[in-house]
């Protein structure tokens, strides 16, 4: 019988190998069908009408101009008069029409009145933002501050912050919904198939709709970007069933640009004044922290500082500053990104002040960070020698003479990535084809791929075998993509599954074998003795002893084969023109663990992928609010910036695996390394001109007001 | 912005006195926008210049719908469409080509990108109207029955994508640029897809996958 766990190096076919995506053909041709794609039968496309304000009362809704108007077939109220909006872009009105130019006309003419109310939009300022819009959390102490204090040596302080940014999907929020009596078709772009066609019966009940959970179909075979913005059927969702419901017609309602931009993607900001001492020898003691941060109208939760580095002795206090922006959603890593920015530019401005070379800094205190001081030691000298970091680190300033300076940069991360609960059924069939079918999706990770290359694996068949099944609520329910969750919630279901099918089958074969089920092997097309490898038939063959029926194995997400918990260290050179601000990235080098790594080469675009993210944050991407009319100034593509192909330097990306890594099972890595680049690129920028940047993302006029303090306070 | 379709349109709008002008149907009708306005290899404007202008119902059409001849992958297709139709949206809402993406709906970042007469450009500022008597190629197009186009095979062999969202734009902005520039370097290249944006990160696999396709198409010889 095969077991279950994972096979050791030396008896791997696919796993741990650099296969390429099975679904890039499909992607790469543009056949590939996103729910922004599909178009049905008798198709209206939906608008919405949205707040211009972004806190008022709604005293008057009238939609009677817009339903007048030529193609208009159903207008559904999101928020009835004498109800509040609390973020200017909110949703208020949603109409379908017979063409999508007649929609988004229609959608202009409705006229609604509203009452403005008082309203914050920035968080620039908390101790101006007064109580109503501030929410004190709780204080965190450990060791004792006071004492740690008296014991340093030397003291470093300074600010520290980033703004709120959009998530930016390219295929905007939205979906296509279509009634058939009583069921209810969605093409969600989500990252949740398995678990919002939940969200979709309640929501439609408190419209007074029933329908059984049993009736809703959710399709998402691909979906352009979430991270971790799509995880719900949102306002829009129930708005379109219901505009699908009044006309009888499937309607398709995706957000507008600036929509997206708006209310459906936010990261929370960060913002810090930090105070933290050291002993001479780089020896941490002692950590202050007064922060703050905005997520809209809630709370985004507590940041937890020093990240990583548990310095013995800390006072951190957070503020929630609420705003009427629109509302927080997951971003890559919550909070960790904020987290690692405002604690390792601390962490570097310290190593600075005491004119030690901050990996030597790191090294120093490398025992702070607990169980995984070894994996980091292992990474900074991965990551040194692909930077060359010993030959090209400078003190800070001292990078010549002339105006391009050159500095470098590093920073460290955490993340958990335990799999999800996910279901995977595997089917083998008489004639041999196999096929696995789990409720996930694949946001453009490789989800797809590593379900495949599990099941081909464990059945010894090559990766084009398998055919996999995802992206409905059909298939076995299967976790929400999101936090690093899916590779192993449905790698080591798949697992399971595969190899229960596999030993069904062993034992109808076992007989022709003549050996017990126990002693044969899957392997390279083959059913065969695993002691006396000769004696084999083939896999079509194995299969014909079957019957007519198909075999199908179940499994669901299993501990013994994942676990959780990586570090990951990267590094970066910036070189910055002083005479006009502009930073440029010459090479960013990510060094990152995920336990087993089931296909090489598409982790290592999530980690290339990641380290372009954070090129885009640490220099170009900001939601810029203003509290004069309430609303964002940039909710487009070309002044909400984004990196585009020349901007990103060379990136060198290692993954740690092997012994030490590889037996810890499988673990998530979307997260992680998006978390690093912003301290690595904000410490190589201090480090090339000589002072802190405070605030991302580093545009020039923030390099030049930074290069402006030099001598004059700014921490140098 | 590039644009020879001012005279023509704001004669025709002048004429009509066209209300309810928004922002939108403004930047709408501010032309051809061309991929990468930076990179003079790629601009539409002489292509467009070269070619007669159509003559449309007379000379002045709209608001209402009007018969409009497209030429799309080499068939002709002929649709009634408002004349504020971009073309992106004649593709995807009218012909199911869905290749194309809608993204940004501005000319920002490329998603839209589709050749006219050879040349890259922005869909979703281009009017259907105005793509009438050109030679309208989509990734739909170029793709062969079996087999990828060289550009989407180096696409899938050096990863050059993840969601996938950006990469038809990007193959059909790419295609365009090996097409036209003789000497594909890996400097130039950056320069050149500037037009083009990816979210999820994928542009050091474009920039091999787009060094590795020059090759390729360049040994086929001209357009694959």
């Amino acid at each position: 019988m095969a077991d279950y766990h994972w096979p050791p190096a030396d008896h791997r076919a696919l796993i741990g190998k650099r296969e390429k995506r099975i679904d890039g053909p499909v992607k790469s041709s543009g056949r590939a069908k996103y729910s922004y794609d599909i178009n049905r039968p008798g198709m209206l496309w939906g608008k919405m009408a949205t707040s211009p304000y972004a806190h008022a009362k709604i005293t008057k809704i009238d939609t009677s101009a817009a339903e007048a108007m030529p193609g208009v077939k159903a207008v559904v109220i999101m928020v009835p008069e004498g109800q509040e909006v609390l973020w200017a872009g909110q949703e208020v009105v949603a109409l379908a029409a017979d063409s999508e130019e007649r929609a988004e006309q229609a959608a202009d003419a409705i006229q609604i009145d509203y009452e403005p109310l008082p309203y914050l939009v920035t968080d620039a300022d908390p101790q101006h933002a007064g109580a109503q819009y501030s929410k004190q959390l709780e204080e965190r102490v450990a060791g004792n501050p006071d004492q740690g204090f008296q014991q340093a040596e030397v003291i470093s302080e300074g600010d520290y912050g980033l703004p709120v940014i959009s998530h930016c999907c390219l295929e905007s929020h939205g979906q296509v919904t279509e009634w058939n009596g009583d069921h209810l078709t969605v093409w969600s772009t989500t990252q949740n198939v398995s678990g919002i066609a939940g969200e979709f019966v309640q929501g439609l009940a408190q419209k007074g709709i029933t329908v059984a959970a049993n009736n809703v179909h959710v399709i998402s075979q691909y979906m352009g970007g979430g991270f971790g913005s799509k995880f719900a059927a949102d306002t829009w969702g129930i708005a379109c069933a219901q505009l699908s419901k009044k006309a009888g017609r499937p309607v398709k309602m995706m957000l507008e640009r600036d929509q997206e931009m708006t209310v459906a993607g936010c990261r929370p900001s960060l913002h810090a004044h930090v105070k933290i001492g050291a002993k001479r020898d780089g020896t941490l003691v002692a950590w202050e922290s007064q922060s703050w941060g905005t997520g809209g109208v809630n709370s985004a939760g507590t940041p937890r500082i020093p990240y990583v580095i548990e310095v013995p002795n800390v006072r951190a206090r957070h503020t929630a500053i609420l705003t009427n922006i629109g509302p927080a959603r997951a971003w890559r890593a919550p909070n960790h990104p904020q987290m690692a920015l405002v604690s390792n530019s601390a962490m570097e401005d310290m190593a600075a002040k005491l004119n030690m070379d901050p990996l030597d800094f790191m090294l120093k205190n490398i025992n702070l960070t607990g169980d995984r001081a070894k994996t980091y030691q292992e990474e900074f000298a991965k990551a040194s020698e692909l930077m060359d970091w010993k030959s090209k680190w400078h003190p800070r300033g001292r990078s010549g003479s002339g105006h391009m300076k050159r500095g470098l940069g590093l920073s460290l991360h955490t993340w958990g990535g335990r799999g999800n609960l996910s279901n995977s059924l595997v089917t083998i069939h008489p004639d041999g084809s196999v096929e696995t079918s789990l409720g996930s999706q694949d946001l453009g990770t490789g989800t797809r791929t590593v379900i495949a290359i599990v099941t081909a694996e464990t059945l010894g068949l090559p990766l084009d075998a398998v055919k996999v099944n995802i992206g409905d609520n059909r298939y076995p329910p299967a976790g929400a993509s999101g936090g690093s969750t899916t590779v192993s919630g449905v790698s080591t279901s798949t697992r399971r599954a595969a190899t229960n099918a596999l030993n069904e089958l062993l034992a109808k074969v076992a007989p022709a074998l003549g050996a017990s089920p126990d002693q044969l092997e899957a392997w390279g097309g083959k059913i065969r003795v695993t002691s006396n490898p000769a004696k084999s038939i083939s896999w079509k063959q194995a299969c014909a002893k079957m019957g007519a029926s198909p075999i199908t194995g179940t499994g669901r997400t299993s501990n013994d084969l994942m676990s959780s918990g990586v570090g990951g260290v990267q590094m970066s050179e910036v070189e910055v023109d002083t005479e006009t601000g502009i930073v440029r990235m010459v090479k960013h080098v990510a060094v990152q663990d995920c336990g087993l790594v089931i296909d090489v080469r598409t982790a290592e675009s999530q980690v290339y992928g990641a380290c372009i993210m954070g090129v885009c944050y640490s220099l170009y991407e900001e939601k810029i609010m203003d509290q004069p009319t309430g609303r964002c100034l940039n909710p487009n593509m070309e002044f909400y910036r984004l990196a585009s192909i020349g901007d990103i330097g060379e990136i060198v990306v290692h993954m740690m695996t092997g012994p030490g890594y590889d037996e810890r099972g499988t673990i998530g890595l979307g997260e992680p390394p998006v978390i690093s680049p912003g301290a690595a690129i904000s410490n190589a920028v201090a480090n090339a001109i000589g002072v802190r940047v405070p605030e991302l993302p580093m545009t020039p006029d923030r390099v030049l007001a930074a290069l402006g303090t030099l001598g004059k306070g700014g921490v140098a | 912005m590039p644009s020879n379709g001012d005279k023509p349109r704001a004669k025709g709008a002048d004429d009509k006195k066209l209300p309810d002008l928004s922002r939108r149907s403004f930047i709408k009708g501010a032309g051809i926008a061309s991929v990468a306005a930076s990179a003079g290899a790629l601009l539409a404007d002489r292509a467009l210049e070269a070619a007669p202008r159509p003559q449309i119902g007379g000379g002045v059409v709209g608001p209402g719908e009007a018969p409009v001849t497209l030429k799309i992958n080499g068939q002709v297709r002929k649709l009634n469409l408002e004349p504020r139709v971009t073309l992106l949206d004649a593709l995807r809402n009218h012909l199911d080509l869905t290749g194309a993406k809608k993204v940004c709906d501005r000319g920002t970042c490329g998603a839209c990108t589709v050749h006219l007469d050879g040349r890259a450009v922005y869909s979703c500022t281009t009017l259907a109207i105005d793509a009438q008597g050109h030679d309208i190629t989509t990734i739909e197009g170029i793709e062969p029955a079996e087999g990828l186009h060289p550009m989407s095979q180096a696409f899938w062999d050096y990863d050059a994508q993840q969601c996938g969202f950006c990469t038809p734009g990007f193959v059909m902005a790419c295609t365009a640029y090996v097409e036209h520039e003789p000497n594909v370097t890996y400097e130039g290249l950056q320069k050149s897809l500037g037009g083009n944006i990816c979210r999820c990160g994928t542009y050091r696999g474009i920039r091999e996958a787009v060094l590795q396709a020059a090759k390729t198409m360049k040994m086929k010889g001209g357009r694959a």
